[in-house]
């Protein structure tokens, strides 16, 4: 019993940080329509780039934090102005593409400096001893993982309920045109989704990085998001916060519930995916997606 | 954009429609044909099978284009329908004995199966969610190759029987060579009529506007399963071909990646183009073996640059995608066709 509620624990670690990229992933794709492939690139380079700081240049946590945040600010606005703002009115396949290319470009870079061997954060950014929790020894980097990720999704939740620019960027989610006539600058709110996609993702990317270490498989991140982001609807915000912890904490099941049941290895990387066909199969527009309906 | 020749009018729709539109282009063509039959006989092995790869990359991006840049389904399972055929294939020839004839069709069928089975979303799906959903299928396969054993040798492959007529075997590069390029001419000409025919014309139909060719009469689920089954028998082709070539197979080849390049290539050679699918195979084929060269001439030079470009190539790969999506978004073959019209009208251009 002990085994599970280990494996539900660290699932919804997990996925609280899946809802974090997904969150990113959610925000670009509602307010400007673009399918980011690059969401885990973005996890990646801004858990390298505080690994630089914290590691390389021995720059203490709290002044590292900070300059990763700046660092995923400029990055994010770098990509929507140098390569996603000559694609508005692209199909989508030029614009998945380009997202594509962009990861590969970001992944080079990420190795041509840092290399493929894994790093770890040292020192790290929570200490190291566990909590008890009903008897169960909990390790602070998962709780300040969770805790981090909530507070930062309920703050995102508040930014887009009740901010001027929150509302101004469903507007523009709504309808790019509607939201030019009443004033408000589209550039300036693509320019905002990405910058906050790039910085979520690079928060996500700093604890994940504390807990695992990092690696460049960590843009495989990126591509998990999928089905995180399916399952809560493409267009939801909360859908994909949501849909994120139910992935993190439903790979983990599944991985550990079929590796003692059946000795299947690796289930742990195909999983999501295959909730991702189901989903698509029965539901799909997700949880808090918005249906699309037409008719001939 | 077409351009004609001063004086060449047409009198019926047929002449229009006509694949080779000029006696110079079909001496061109056939002329083409004919040295490409001569190939092995001028250039050296090393060039041959190069010519080799492009060969099956072309029939692969013809596959992906029919269903990508024709239909305007995403795909971005192919590397995994490359790997169904190629597994598919061997299976049939080592444990049933078929012969590779009949074998390679046999695996064309199945991975059009098989595409079927993920293209089942289209119906309800459209754009972005299909991407996603032929993602997961590229994900599942893959996890399918290493794990299925018994069909695919797991993580270390499997050994693909050359195939053989009478005396002949082909496990050369030049023999490989004339079945390689026998099956990607029959492929184009293939693709090229199907575009002529009412099923290409209801591709297109499907992609430009779905609900206009609904309204048409186009079965619309019916359209969009059959491009998936059409380009998958293409993917399957392909990779029995590979197979074939390589004579040994691993799951390590039908990543993710392999998707992405070839998505690559048609985006670069110009999506719902015939000529565009071969531009784009052979620009991306060709394209690491000149990163290669000049890697290894950087680092003859500058030893630590050799090594960066190195650890970057497929970064370079990503930055020519980028660069062609922002640039040129229309590939290779429309500025092919700009280029011819601007010298068959030269100087005196309007």
């Amino acid at each position: 019993m002990e085994f599970y509620i280990q494996l539900v624990v660290s699932g919804l670690v997990l996925g609280s940080i899946y809802a974090l990229v997904a969150l990113g992933f959610a925000i670009i794709y509602k307010s400007t329509g673009v399918v980011n492939f690059a969401q885990g690139e973005f996890l990646m380079i801004g858990a390298y780039f505080c690994f630089g700081m914290v590691v390389q240049f021995r720059v203490p946590w709290f002044w590292a934090f900070v300059l990763t945040l700046i660092f995923s600010i400029v990055l994010g606005l770098l990509v929507e102005r140098l390569i996603l703002r000559p694609m508005i009115g692209e199909p989508i396949i030029s614009i998945i593409m380009v997202t594509i290319g962009l990861s590969s470009v970001l992944r080079s870079i990420v190795q041509a400096i840092w290399g493929t061997q894994i790093q770890v954060y040292n020192p790290p950014l929570f200490p190291d001893a566990p909590i008890q929790i009903a008897g169960m020894p909990v390790s602070q980097v998962y709780l300040w993982s969770f805790g981090l990720s909530l507070v930062l999704l309920v703050l995102f939740g508040l930014f887009f309920k009740y901010s001027k620019a929150g509302v101004a960027m469903r507007a523009t989610a709504f309808s790019n045109q509607v939201a030019l006539s009443m004033g408000i600058s589209v550039k300036q709110i693509f320019a905002l989704a990405w910058c906050i996609a790039s910085v979520v993702s690079a928060i996500g990317g700093i604890l994940i990085g504390n807990i695992n270490g990092i690696n460049s498989q960590l843009a495989h991140f990126g591509l998990k998001v999928f089905p995180a982001v399916i399952l809560g609807g493409l267009d939801s915000i909360l859908g994909a916060a949501l849909g994120g912890i139910i992935i993190g904490v439903l790979e983990n099941l599944s991985d550990g519930i079929l590796k003692t049941l059946f000795g299947l290895q690796g289930i742990k990387e195909v999983a999501p995916f295959v909730i991702l066909v189901v989903i698509l199969m029965i539901k799909p527009y997700g949880l808090f997606g918005t249906e699309e309906i037409e008719r001939v | 954009m077409s351009v004609n020749y001063c004086g060449d009018f047409k009198q019926s729709y047929k002449d229009d429609m006509r694949v080779m539109q000029t006696p110079f282009i079909r001496i061109c063509i056939f002329s083409f044909i004919v040295f490409l039959y001569a190939f092995p006989f001028l250039a050296s092995t090393y060039v041959v099978s190069t010519v080799n790869v492009i060969g099956i990359a072309v029939i692969g991006a013809l596959g992906i284009n029919i269903v990508t840049g024709f239909t305007g389904q995403i795909s971005l399972g192919q590397g995994a329908f490359l790997g169904v055929g190629a597994f598919a294939c061997s299976y049939f020839m080592r444990e049933w004995g078929i012969p590779f004839w009949v074998a390679m069709p046999m695996a064309g069928v199945f991975t059009a199966a098989v595409g079927m089975v993920f293209g089942i979303p289209s119906l309800r799906l459209k754009g972005l969610y299909l991407a996603i959903a032929t993602l997961a299928a590229q994900f599942i396969l893959e996890y399918l190759f290493l794990h299925m054993d018994m069909f695919t040798g797991g993580s270390n492959g499997v050994y693909f029987p050359s195939p053989e007529a009478g005396p002949v075997v082909f496990d050369t590069d030049q023999s490989m060579y004339y079945l390689i390029i026998t099956v990607a001419i029959m492929a184009v000409v293939f693709a090229t009529n199907l575009f002529r025919s009412k099923d290409g014309r209801a591709f297109v139909a499907v992609r430009d506007h779905y609900l206009s060719a609904e309204i048409m009469g186009i079965h619309l689920f019916r359209y969009r399963l059959l491009s998936f089954a059409v380009s998958s028998f293409y993917v399957g082709i392909a990779g029995s071909l590979w197979g074939a070539y390589t004579q040994y197979i691993t799951p390590e080849h039908f990543t993710i990646h392999e998707s992405i390049n070839y998505l690559a290539m048609i985006i670069i050679g110009g999506l719902g183009s015939v000529l565009g699918s071969i531009y784009g195979a052979v620009f991306m084929t060709l394209l690491p073996q000149v990163l290669t060269v000049i890697t290894s001439w950087a680092a003859h030079v500058l030893p630590s640059v050799g090594d960066l470009i190195m650890s970057i190539k497929e970064g370079i790969f990503g930055l020519i995608v980028i660069l062609f999506l922002v640039f040129e978004p229309d590939g290779m073959a429309h500025r092919w066709s700009l280029i011819k019209a601007y010298w068959k009208l030269y100087p005196f251009s309007y």
